[in-house]
């Protein structure tokens, strides 16, 4: 998502001022993104030099923004039009992924389950953070839940990766075949 | 240490014998205190429920030992093994295992019963069990009367009522929808929060997330844990 569209739709709130914005931008999404208020003035910028917000007079010593009509048509644009895969960033852990498998020497079961142990502590986190919501926390629950979910495909997708990894791995030799494994062994330790 | 409800160290199961034989178990150790709630995750037969079996007292191990309350399950007879089935495990099948002549409410207060409580406490205990899962209404239903996961909901609510200090569940939310799933948790979790000491097999990562430490087995070994530092300071100590 664009900050640009995060400052819209909380402008579309009524007019208010960059601390006030980070402010509100923080609360709606629970503290999961924080931005800093220089990204909120050059956001802000370059939205009036859009011209899809408005300055107001100063304040106080704030300048407020208002949301204008272009403005308005811009963000109800993109509330319907929904996002694409393609718009996302990259998947920066399948790359890494793709990459330890082609590079020599690199222990990828190893990686996978580095990996699906950080998704698991994160899914910990904010299965706890979930409890702690009240009933009229409903927006910061739901983004809560977004990451809850994205961290379950994500641990899904690595379970998938593990068991054809371990698949793909040469049958043991006759002799060794009733062994235990002793690279797993040494896993956790 | 004695603090634990429920402890494996270095369990060993073989299921049948010969060249049919299945090395389910191979060398679990694992620690369960109360007011912590463990997930198990793994694949099809990594041994998930041969593990909460084991930890039930349904089955016995056949290398190492698990203990219950700090007394190795095998030390016992069968009249006390039993009692610990029904006093101290409060234990959810992955089939539910329901009896199917008796209502909702009378298989909730079934072990109550069998344990000596008065049949009107029993009853009060079960309709009280069923209703935090959300099922009151359905006390008085027999088990083919009510959906998959109305009966999963009812095996649950027997595994919780009393005042069991370890509850096992095999796949509590297999036949729940994400939301009745979550209620599920929730009151497990509540019930582990009192003291209890809960060990959960699930296949669902989002389920596992409601544990404090969570465990992947893999063909009867544990691969990898999650959680705080106090796994891994377990794992420390019974290495060094
Ligand atoms: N009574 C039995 N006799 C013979 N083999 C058994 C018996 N019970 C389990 N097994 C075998 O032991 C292994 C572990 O089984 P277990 O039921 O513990 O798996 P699981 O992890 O619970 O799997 P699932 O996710 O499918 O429930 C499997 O290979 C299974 O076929
Ligand atoms: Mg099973």
């Amino acid at each position: 998502m664009s900050i640009r569209h995060g400052l819209l739709a909380l402008l579309e709130r009524g007019p208010m001022h960059g601390y006030q914005l980070r402010a509100a931008f923080e609360t709606s999404v629970g503290g999961t993104w924080s931005l800093n208020i220089g990204q909120v003035y050059t956001t802000l910028s370059r939205l009036e030099r859009d011209e899809l917000v408005a300055a107001l007079p100063e304040n106080e010593g704030q300048r407020p923004y208002a949301i204008t009509d272009g403005g308005r048509a811009e963000l109800n644009r993109w509330f319907a039009t929904p996002l694409e895969r393609s718009d996302r960033p990259r998947d920066e852990l399948a790359i890494k992924l793709a990459l330890a498998m082609t590079t020599p020497g690199v222990d990828v079961a190893a990686v996978v389950q580095g990996q699906r142990t950080a998704g698991m502590r994160a899914l910990q986190e904010y299965t706890r953070l979930k409890t702690r919501t009240g009933p009229d926390d409903l927006s910061w629950a739901l983004v809560l839940e977004s990451m809850i979910f994205q961290c379950e495909a994500e641990i899904r997708w690595l379970d998938h990766c593990e068991t054809a990894l371990l698949r793909r791995r040469p049958a043991p030799a006759p002799a060794s075949a009733t062994a235990p494994a002793p690279d797993r062994e040494e896993a956790h330790r | 240490m004695s603090d634990a409800v429920l402890e494996f160290r270095d369990v060993h199961r073989t299921h049948g014998t010969g060249p049919a034989a299945v090395h389910a178990l191979r060398g679990v150790t694992l620690r369960v205190r109360p007011g912590e709630l463990v997930a198990v995750m793994g694949p099809s037969g990594s041994g998930k429920s041969t593990l909460l079996n084991l930890a039930g007292g349904l089955d016995l191990p056949d290398g190492g030992e698990a203990l219950v309350d700090g007394v190795a399950l095998d030390s016992l007879s069968h009249r006390r093994l039993a009692a610990v089935r029904r006093r101290t495990a409060g234990y959810v099948f992955q089939d539910f295992n329901l009896l199917p002549s008796l209502t909702a409410a009378e298989n909730v207060a079934l072990p109550l019963e069998l344990d000596g409580t008065g049949v009107r406490a029993a009853r009060r205990a079960a309709f009280a069990a069923l209703g935090d899962l959300g099922l009151g209404e359905l006390a008085g239903r027999f088990p083919d009367q009510m959906s998959g996961g109305q009966q999963q909901r009812v095996a649950i609510a027997r595994a919780l009522v009393g005042d069991r200090r370890l509850v096992l569940a095999d796949e509590p939310t297999g036949a729940l929808d994400s939301e009745t799933g979550e209620t599920v948790l929730r009151v497990l979790r509540d019930r582990v929060d009192a003291g209890a000491a809960g060990l959960l097999v699930t296949h669902e990562a989002r389920h596992a997330g409601w544990a404090d430490r969570v465990i992947f087995l893999r063909d009867g070994r544990v691969v990898d844990t999650s959680g705080p530092l106090a796994a891994a300071e377990d794992l420390l100590e019974h290495h060094s």
